[in-house]
């Protein structure tokens, strides 16, 4: 508990942290606030004068009636403009504060190492950059004025019932113990049985997710039975505690409405008492009665303030989670710019592993010269994709280097060196835009001719211009109205344009079929010609001509040398090449 | 929205147990400030103290009464919400498991989603404000103005010139910020899509330096959403006091005119004070009534999409009237005549009068372009999809009569994505047949090649997948999802394009050992890959959503012109390159 709570105040230190930027629109809220309450509170007490000014038939006091009133009424308007401008301020002090947080959380997201990426799902860190953040806007904002608004409304209440009468506000003051009472008693009832619920939820949306993601295995395995007894036996769990969570929940109006109806009657028979003594107006009972019931209201709705501010709290946990994964090395100043890159590439004695225990490359040494043409085999999972992250730091050696133009690449900036490097993936990635913007998407000033060029040079500019709009065709997410070798010729533009003095290609044609790979092919060939390229292809004939071919497996080098030192060598190679090419015709 | 009525009928008991007790509930509500008026005017007027303790006792009594009254409201809201969410999703969940692949298509899977859980927990929430508060806030309020007119009909008639003024704000306020909200709405839509976007590229991004630009696109976005927020904030903070001001109004109004009531001997202080009660409930209750339309109107929406899903027909509800026509004793195991198939919503055939017959136990390469067709064939064979014209004989029987179950467990599918489920590999592996003895699940793995990199995980066959199986690669996860349609030795195997994710030599050693391995199973073999395919029995050649040629290796390369183009195309790529470079 003690724990819970010291992270509880770190959590809010840091939300101040952001808050605290926005000081002025606070003060702003909070003096609205106050005053707006303060007025709002006046307003029984005039009430009660108001109805002491009705003595009985024909002694009414009009004069001071209607001054009363139209204090009231000049109070009540002063109040409710008061209480607008607070919700306006706070609403601008949360979104501005949400929004610093948002950018914050979105550049964290370009520092945070791609290992990061690999282990969390897409969907979590969404989650947390949208509706996370909406949460805190709404529960901590929404949350605190309310408060705030109760406190001074308690507080309030409490000194002008002690001002018209002490010793019923003795009275309303030892019924209100229980309100706390029954608050606590659900709170922590309903606390349990909420994160449960939450929890619960959480295991059946994904539990859906997954089995109606996939529905088509499903079917072919003739699992929904299964799915169904699994889907019923979560969803039943759900029920038992949903049903407490929503009971318990739903206990806190009618208890408090009886606390505070006892509160009236108390008030009622003792104020009647007094008055009959003559130790009370009339009057001042009505202001009374409307001071009670002001009184325990706010008690009321802090109950159900104080969930919605401690999911917000779980929320902000969880960005500030977010926000403090351990970041890439970051860039010092002694950093240089790699200008002019001639593309000699070395890598020295380096190893790496992706989780501490398990090592992965354990000594790797290899030396490209400019303009050479290294060819990558292996089977899968030996490392081929591993060498291009390590050459474009996504990831960084554990030990040894890996050098461009005799420099370690630890020691030039990311940028410079992954602008040097032009980079083509199995997975074309597009993003929703023009696809004249998608070319453009290497270098920035780029002309409309320009791209033409490029897309020309990459065979793409004949499809381009069947488009409905050419160049200006949208795409939609994703870039799904295009066709595998469409969108991978689309990003080969875009590394055409861009004109790097290396080159990767990462398995870049094997979601495409062969007779549009040929297109392709051509295009990269035009495209290596004159820089160093590293090509990774599991069809074998496309990497004949490389100046070297690497063989990895499990993290080593195993072979090195041209196609055809290779296949003299007989071996792995040799047999890797043979397995392929037993067409009839080869 | 009728169908989804029903889900109420199992709970009618509580469904009038409930809101006749909230109604009780808010009737003994309503006397209190009645009976605090008799206080002040038959008690303290006449300085009547046995009057005040009396009615002071009495006023507990319905306070307690009351509260009790709540409560088995609320417990019965709480178990025919809950229970009615319960059974929905349940039937949601399993309905949507029959539904067709077009019709699941129709939908999209975040849709489908989305529907199971948010809009279910929407009509929950309705159901129990429906309970909670349906009967009660119009109640309170008609109650109060009843009581009201009762006390005094003159001064009601000021409530005659505030309510609608009341409602007004109500209704113009509301009518403004919805459709703002769901402009707010939208734009958290585009900050999730930059976010994805993001995602998924960050390696591109990171290649190209993009990072500031990045920045930069999203930075627009969140502004946009930040000033449509505030925007609607102006405009929704206006409610709360417009309407305070409203309500305070007219309490000085009737304080004046009260005083006027008073002066002539027609009406009392007591009754003022019970007066200034009443109003303050009716409009209280108003502002609870306005939020029910808000959740009724999101509620009615949201059923309105579970409905659909509801409606939506499962592939099961068809006839299947099993063997209506004899089985006739065929040497051909499946056979397909002028079968043509559309997606729904598409303008061409995906697929054009394919006809062709295979034989029990051959193999049958099917090789093509990216979208000539080849899946769309073989994803017929199991009824994923119904053919829009010809019939697709197994065994002789057209699969339409079959069972879906019965067809399905015929057959053994690996799909182009392959997929695991959250749970262990033995697990995983069982799928494919639900008692598999340690053996069989140990010998399908060795035909999948997959021992050995099992045998390397830490704990084996029993090593947990994590969900989507991220937590081996692609090749592995393309292994397993092999070695589960083995194990169920299916007469008939689908391999669609289910290697592309293994280096030759694993390709190489897992069809050798498969044909090794299943001699009475009939094998497709969708690839694109000549090698995958060439030693097939007849290899399809599909273009286009036609079938251009059909035969064996050594017949096609001779007379199908498709066919030789991308055989040459697989070796031709390195001598173009060596033309070149």
């Amino acid at each position: 508990m003690k724990h819970s709570n010291r992270r509880e105040k770190g959590t809010w230190k840091r939300i101040w942290g952001y808050v605290g930027k926005y000081k002025t629109y606070l003060i702003g809220v909070f003096i609205c606030g106050l005053v707006g309450n303060m007025l709002l509170i006046l307003g029984p007490l005039l009430t009660g004068q108001a109805i002491d000014q009705m003595i009985g038939t024909g002694a009414v006091k009009f004069p001071q009636l209607l001054k009363i009133i139209l204090i009231l009424l000049l109070l009540y308007l002063l109040s409710s403009i008061f209480q607008w401008l607070m919700s306006i301020v706070s609403n601008v002090a949360a979104n501005k504060t949400i929004h610093d947080l948002r950018q914050e959380s979105f550049q964290k997201i370009n520092r945070l190492p791609l290992k990061y990426f690999d282990n969390t799902p897409h969907g979590d860190t969404i989650n947390r950059i949208t509706n996370d953040l909406d949460a805190i806007s709404d529960g901590l904002f929404q949350g605190i004025t309310q408060i705030m608004s109760a406190v001074i409304s308690i507080t309030g209440c409490f000194l002008f019932m002690l001002l018209i009468s002490p010793l019923i506000t003795i009275v309303v003051l030892v019924v209100t113990p229980l309100c706390f009472f029954i608050a606590a008693f659900i709170a922590k009832h309903s606390a349990n049985s909420f994160s449960l619920q939450s929890k619960t939820t959480g295991e059946l949306n994904g539990y859906v997710e997954e089995m109606v993601t996939n529905m088509q295995v499903l079917k072919a395995y003739g699992h929904e039975n299964e799915a169904v007894q699994n889907f019923k036996e979560i969803n039943q769990r759900l029920y038992q505690c949903g049903q407490k969570a929503q009971w318990y929940a739903s206990m806190t109006n009618p208890t408090t409405r009886l606390v505070n109806n006892i509160a009236y009657v108390g008030v009622t028979v003792l104020g009647g008492v007094m008055a009959i003594q003559g130790n009370l107006t009339i009057g001042k009972i009505a202001s009374f009665l409307t001071y009670s019931s002001q009184f325990a209201k706010p008690i009321n709705e802090i109950t159900s303030i104080s969930t919605q501010i401690q999911s917000a709290l779980a929320s902000a946990e969880r960005v500030f989670k977010f926000l403090d994964e351990p970041e890439e090395e970051q860039e010092n100043e002694t950093v240089d710019v790699l200008r002019n890159c001639r593309g000699e590439v070395e890598f020295r004695d380096v190893k790496f592993s992706y989780r501490p225990d398990v090592p992965f490359i354990r000594r790797l040494n290899l030396k490209v010269q400019s303009g050479q043409m290294v060819a990558i085999v292996g089977p899968t999972g030996s490392g081929k994709t591993t060498l291009v992250n390590l050459l474009m730091r996504f990831y960084d050696v554990d030990s040894g280097h890996i050098m461009i133009d005799g420099n370690n690449i630890t020691k030039m900036t990311r940028e410079s060196l992954r602008s040097s490097i032009g980079m083509v993936l199995q997975d074309s990635w597009l993003f929703a835009g023009t696809i004249a913007e998608n070319i453009g998407y290497g270098k920035e000033d780029a002309s409309k001719e320009e791209i033409i060029q490029a897309a020309k040079e990459a065979k793409a500019d004949s499809f381009i211009r069947k488009m409905p709009k050419g160049y200006d065709t949208i795409l939609d997410e994703e870039g799904s109205n295009l066709s595998q070798g469409q969108r991978q010729l689309l990003t080969i533009a875009r590394v055409m344009l861009m004109d790097p003095p290396v080159l990767i290609l990462d398995e870049a044609t094997s979601s495409i079929d062969t007779r549009t790979e040929i297109t392709i092919q051509r295009a990269f060939t035009k495209m290596m010609r004159g820089r160093t390229s590293f090509v990774i292809a599991h069809r074998l004939s496309t990497i004949r001509e490389a100046d070297i071919i690497l063989v990895l497996k499990d993290g080593d080098i195993i072979e090195q040398g041209s196609h055809n030192a290779l296949l003299d060598q007989g071996g792995f190679y040799y047999q890797l090449y043979n397995s392929q090419f037993n067409v009839p015709g080869e | 929205m009728r169908k989804l009525l029903r889900f109420l009928r199992p709970y009618w008991k509580l469904l009038i147990i409930g809101p006749f007790f909230k109604l009780l509930e808010a009737i003994l509500e309503l006397m209190l400030p009645f009976l605090m008026s008799k206080v002040m005017d038959m008690g303290v007027a006449r300085g009547d103290l046995n009057y005040v303790y009396r009615t002071g006792g009495f006023m507990i009594l319905i306070a307690v009464v009351g509260v009790c009254c709540a409560l088995i409201c609320q417990y019965s809201a709480s178990f025919v919400a809950q229970g009615v969410g319960t059974d929905i999703r349940n039937e949601l969940f399993s309905h949507i498991l029959t539904l067709s692949n077009q019709e699941a298509d129709r939908f999209g899977t975040s849709s489908l989603v989305n529907r199971i859980t948010n809009d279910v927990n929407q009509v929950q929430w309705a159901v129990a404000m429906l309970i909670r508060l349906v009967i009660r806030a119009p109640f309170l309020c008609i109650g109060g103005l009843v009581m009201a007119f009762l006390i005094d009909f003159k001064m009601s008639l000021i409530l005659v010139i505030v309510l609608p003024v009341f409602i007004l704000i109500l209704f113009l306020t509301m009518k403004k910020t919805v459709p703002l909200y769901k402009a707010v709405q939208r734009k958290l839509d585009k900050i999730a899509l930059v976010l994805r976007e993001n995602l998924n590229g960050i390696r591109v991004i990171r290649a190209f330096s993009k990072i500031d630009y990045e920045n930069r696109r999203f930075m627009k976005q969140n502004d946009e959403y930040k000033e449509n927020a505030i925007r609607v904030g102006k405009l929704s903070a206006l409610l709360n006091p417009l309407t305070a001001l409203v309500m305070n109004f007219s309490i000085g109004a009737i304080l004046w005119y009260g005083g006027i009531r008073v002066n002539t001997g027609t009406t009392t202080t007591g009754e003022i004070m019970a007066f200034i009660g009443y109003v303050t409930q009716i409009l209280a209750a108003l502002i609870v009534v306005s939020n029910l339309v808000v959740v009724f109107t999101k509620a009615f929406a949201s059923a309105a999409r579970i409905s659909d899903v509801l409606e939506a027909e499962g592939e099961a509800e068809k006839k299947n009237d099993t063997q209506e026509q004899g089985k006739k004793v065929d040497e051909f195991h499946i056979e397909f005549q002028h079968v043509s198939m559309n997606y729904e919503g598409a303008g061409e055939n995906a697929i054009q009068d394919i006809s062709f017959r295979v034989k029990k136990g051959d193999t049958i390469g099917i090789i093509g372009g990216t979208g000539s067709g080849k899946s769309t064939l073989v994803n017929l064979i199991p009824g994923f999809y119904p053919v829009s014209g010809g019939h697709i004989f197994i065994d002789g029987v057209d699969i339409k009569n079959y069972a879906l179950e019965e067809l399905r467990s015929k057959i053994a599918i690996v799909l182009q994505k392959s997929v695991l489920f959250s749970g262990s590999i033995a697990e995983n592996l069982r799928w494919g047949k639900k008692d598999a003895s340690m053996e069989e699940i140990k010998r399908a793995a060795e035909i999948a090649q997959a021992t050995e990199f099992i045998e390397k995980m830490p704990n084996g066959f029993e090593s947990i997948i994590q969900r989507g199986g991220v937590n081996v690669s692609g090749g592995q996860r393309q292994r397993l999802s092999i070695a589960r349609a083995i194990i169920r030795q299916p007469e008939i195997l689908i391999l669609d394009d289910s290697f592309n994710a293994l280096d030759f030599v694993t390709d190489a050693k897992l069809r050798k050992a498969l044909k090794d391995n299943t001699e009475d199973m009939t094998i497709f073999v969708v690839s694109q890959r000549v090698s995958t395919i060439k030693n097939a029995d007849q290899i399809f050649v599909m273009h286009d959503g036609k079938m251009e040629g059909m035969g064996t290796h050594e017949e096609l390369l001779r007379n199908c012109s498709v066919y030789r183009e991308i055989c040459e195309s697989q070796m031709q790529s390195s001598e173009v390159m060596a033309d070149e470079a």
